[in-house]
């Protein structure tokens, strides 16, 4: 039996980017997609929230993706197998929107959000939907789970900036591509703002249903502190228990992006405090 | 000592409560009130009249048997006293701290109709300090297992209460708490420099001696539902559920998602519960400017301004109605301001003002009048036309906090009120769903620890009398 938070399994995805099972069975037991957690590292830790990429409430793990961004995410990819997070907590938020469509169902991954729409796109699939996965990177090399990618979806396209693989460009110009081909009624994108913002920009005169996962800075996870505050159709939400799915076309993104910066000083503090300790 | 005459014991002045000197006090997170002294205690103790039909008892919501308490004090029998108040109150530390005792048995104590009324509340504290800091402190007895399982759901003085009354007739009792830690508010809103984690810790710690389980990081509704908790996979007979108000209220004036604008729970959360006035040696960050307005004027509002304070701010407290409709303790706003906290009452913010950066500079408010009396029978404040705009870098809204809906959303046959609070029958606390009692902050919105308490000792009974019938005990949830 593992011990409680303990790494199970970690692989190593690319540089600064790693993939881990966690024993979490609290969190496994009742997980949908879409959700997600909160981790603590240490005891002295933040509290980071984390989407899911998978589960398995019979093991009692998840699987989740962490990118080196700052302070705690570096901690946290640097754990090992066989250690612990300090703590997880979830599952938090409410599920991806998911329903029978008529059209072709799209997901769009950009760094972790490629694990993270993996279990909506499983889900879209098992309602009979066709699902055609969208990931991109910046070159060849930093493709993620495109194995898995293939396994779950219809069709994959992969999109690297350089153009080292598939379409050349963003993840959006592939999404452009399949448009113009294919009658997309649903999509569904997890990534940096930028990404999720020009995924909506694209489909909006096309007034195709698109969905994105807010990553707002949290504490609690949920809905005790207001920390998430997002503005979605000019209304005030909390992306951690009204979300963090929402109708992209409706998400205030340039406030979303001006929120996340609210503590962008103290995190060189911190990081530059890692360093230290290093 | 012979025993004083009524005449004696009501010529002795009200002892007041040892301070820190509010220019130390500023500069650090220790408890203000420093306790009383041995003599001191017995010297306020001699104040009470013993009366024969105490009114104090009436405005205790626990029913505390305020003078035989206090007169086991008079006697210098401390730790009798403190064993007298455990009888009906299993954290006596926590509300002799943090009781609005003004509002409660202090305001219909005898002898405050003529002076000042016994300091029941600093005498509270000071019986259960001694039984803790001598080691006095016994681990309640528990009644034989009666083989019942109950789980409790929030860790706050609720859910801490209720694990107490349940585990100790008898029962298996499994506490699930969505943080890391327990104490819920005690924790995460009310500030070390009112109640300090040691005096929390210890009374989670006696239920764990009592055989209580904690179970951390679980969040009912979430992680998983009533029902799972009541059927055949966790097999619990009955759960008491105290997950309190968490869901805070915005004002929703323009501005109010400006980067430096906090909820309080927001605020003291990073700083109770996760440290972060000990950044960046605990991780978790904290924005503050120089400049810092507190929007409202309750307890949570003072303990945000303090707090403030304390990290350093030049702090502003904006209420729209006038001091004497201001709900905090008497105590708090007097701290409040000896710590150099500048109020401006009847001034109801309009517009948080924001720079390029997306970063609140100015804060703009209406100046306010009293008016007619509204509902609640407080006058109700209208504006006078007149405004004026204040500096502002941090801005931390104290507005209370409505029901957090994780519970009633995820078990729709929870009543709840139009207000999204719990209905719990108030002689029992049972709620609508067959099996599950409530009791604190979830069944009333915002309220106090006691009040909680109280609550939750009513819903305890219930509860065993329910699973101890195999749960025929209540008519109403009979099919
Ligand atoms: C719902 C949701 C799901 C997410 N899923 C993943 C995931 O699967 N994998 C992954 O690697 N990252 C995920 N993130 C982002 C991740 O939480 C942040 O990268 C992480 O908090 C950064 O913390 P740090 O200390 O390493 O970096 P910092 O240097 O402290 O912060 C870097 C940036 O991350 C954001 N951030 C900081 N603290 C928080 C916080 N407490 N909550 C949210 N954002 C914060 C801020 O915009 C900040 O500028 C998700 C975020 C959300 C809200
Ligand atoms: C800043 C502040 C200052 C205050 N000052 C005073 C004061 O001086 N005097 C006074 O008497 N009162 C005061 N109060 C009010 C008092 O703290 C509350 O009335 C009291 O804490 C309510 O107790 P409770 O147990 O109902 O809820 P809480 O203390 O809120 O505890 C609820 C617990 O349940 C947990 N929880 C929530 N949802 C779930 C879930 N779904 N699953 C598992 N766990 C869950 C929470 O994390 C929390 O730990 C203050 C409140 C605040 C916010
Ligand atoms: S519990 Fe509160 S109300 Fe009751 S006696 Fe103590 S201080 Fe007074
Ligand atoms: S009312 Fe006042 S004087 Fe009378 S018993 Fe209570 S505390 Fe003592
Ligand atoms: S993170 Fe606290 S309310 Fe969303
Ligand atoms: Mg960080």
């Amino acid at each position: 039996m593992p011990k409680l938070y303990e790494i199970v399994e970690k692989q190593d995805l690319v540089p600064g980017m790693a993939l881990f099972h966690v024993y979490a069975p609290m969190a496994a037991k009742n997980m949908k997609p879409g959700q997600f957690i909160i981790l603590r590292v240490n005891a002295k830790g933040e509290r980071i929230p984390i989407s899911i990429s998978g589960w398995d409430s019979e093991k009692g793990t998840i699987r989740i993706i962490i990118m080196a961004a700052g302070r705690t995410s570096t901690e946290a990819v640097a754990l090992k197998q066989g250690e612990c997070f300090q703590d997880i907590v979830g599952p938090l938020g409410e599920q991806t929107h998911l329903e029978k469509v008529s059209g072709t169902a799209v997901v769009v991954g950009g760094g972790y959000g490629t694990g993270a729409v993996m279990p909506p796109a499983r889900a879209m699939k098992a309602m009979g939907n066709r699902v055609v996965g969208i990931i991109g990177a910046r070159s060849k090399d930093l493709v993620l789970l495109e194995a898995e990618m293939r396994e779950v979806c219809d069709d994959v396209i992969v999109c690297t900036n350089d153009g080292s693989q598939g379409v050349e460009g963003f993840v959006t110009d592939g999404l452009k591509q399949l448009m113009e081909k294919e009658d997309v009624s649903w999509v569904l994108s997890v990534g940096p703002v930028p990404m999720m913002q020009a995924v909506a920009n694209l489909t909006k005169p096309k007034e195709v249903k698109t969905y994105c996962s807010l990553n707002a800075i949290m504490v609690d996870g949920t809905g005790m502190c207001g920390a998430c505050r997002v503005s979605v159709g000019g209304k005030t939400k909390f992306a951690c228990f009204h979300g963090p799915d929402f109708d992209a076309h409706q998400v205030n993104f340039e406030e979303l992006v001006q929120r996340q910066k609210m503590f962008l000083e103290q995190e060189k503090i911190a990081m530059e405090k890692l360093e230290e300790v290093k | 000592m012979a025993e004083l005459t009524p005449k004696e014991r009501m010529a002795i002045e009200r002892h007041p409560m040892p301070e820190q000197r509010p220019e130390d006090r500023v500069k650090n997170f220790d408890e203000v009130p420093l306790g009383f002294a041995d003599e001191n205690a017995k010297r306020e103790a001699a104040r009470c009249l013993d009366c024969k039909t105490p009114q104090c008892v009436e405005g205790c919501p626990v029913r505390i048997d305020i003078p035989a308490f206090i007169k086991l004090i008079e006697k210098g029998d401390f730790d009798a006293s403190a064993k007298k108040l455990r009888e009906t109150n299993f954290l006596p530390a926590i509300c002799g701290r943090v009781c609005p005792q003004d509002q409660q048995c202090e305001l219909v104590c005898i002898i405050g109709k003529r002076g000042k009324p016994v300091a029941i509340g600093s005498l509270e504290r000071f019986a259960s300090d001694y039984e803790r800091d001598n080691g006095l402190r016994k681990v309640p007895e528990v009644a034989a297992s009666t083989g019942k399982k109950v789980a409790v759901v929030g860790s706050g003085p609720a859910g801490m209460t209720a694990a107490y009354e349940i585990r100790k007739r008898g029962h298996d009792v499994t506490v699930f708490e969505a943080f890391h830690r327990g104490g819920g508010v005690l924790v995460y809103g009310i500030p070390r420099f009112r109640l300090p984690l040691a005096v929390i810790d210890e009374d989670i710690n006696f239920l764990e001696q009592m055989g209580v389980k904690f179970m951390y990081n679980t969040i009912v509704g979430k992680s998983m539902s009533l029902d799972d908790l009541m059927g055949p996979e966790w097999g619990f007979d009955s759960i008491f559920v105290g997950t309190g108000a968490g869901l805070p209220k915005m004002t929703g004036v323009p501005g109010e998602n400006l980067n430096g604008v906090y909820s309080a729970n927001e605020y003291l959360t990073r700083v109770y519960l996760m440290g972060a006035n000990n950044f960046p040696d605990n991780v978790t960050p904290l924005y503050q400017g120089k400049k810092v307005g507190i929007i409202g004027a309750g307890n949570t509002a003072m303990d945000a301004a303090r707090t403030a304070k304390r990290l350093g701010a030049d702090v502003t407290v904006y209420y729209r109605r006038s001091e004497e409709e201001a709900p905090a303790r008497t105590e708090e706003l007097h701290h409040a301001k000896e710590e150099f906290i500048t109020f401006k009452f009847l001034s109801n913010p309009t517009e948080f003002v924001g720079d390029d950066n997306f970063f609140i500079r100015q804060i703009k408010c209406d100046v306010m009048e009293l008016g007619e009396a509204d509902d609640s029978g407080r006058r109700r404040p209208q504006p006078t036309g007149e405004s004026f705009v204040d500096d502002c870098d941090t801005a931390i809204m104290a507005l209370g906090c409505d029901v957090n809906p994780i519970i009633p959303t995820s078990n729709p046959e929870i009543e709840v009120n139009k207000w999204g609070v719990v209905v719990a029958n108030p002689e029992t606390g049972a709620t609508s769903k067959k099996g599950v009692f409530a009791g604190g902050d979830l069944i009333t919105g915002g309220s106090t620890v006691i009040q909680a308490m109280g609550q939750a000792k009513v819903a305890a009974a219930a509860l065993h009398e329910y699973v101890m019938s195999n749960g025929n005990a209540f008519g109403y949830w009979q099919d």
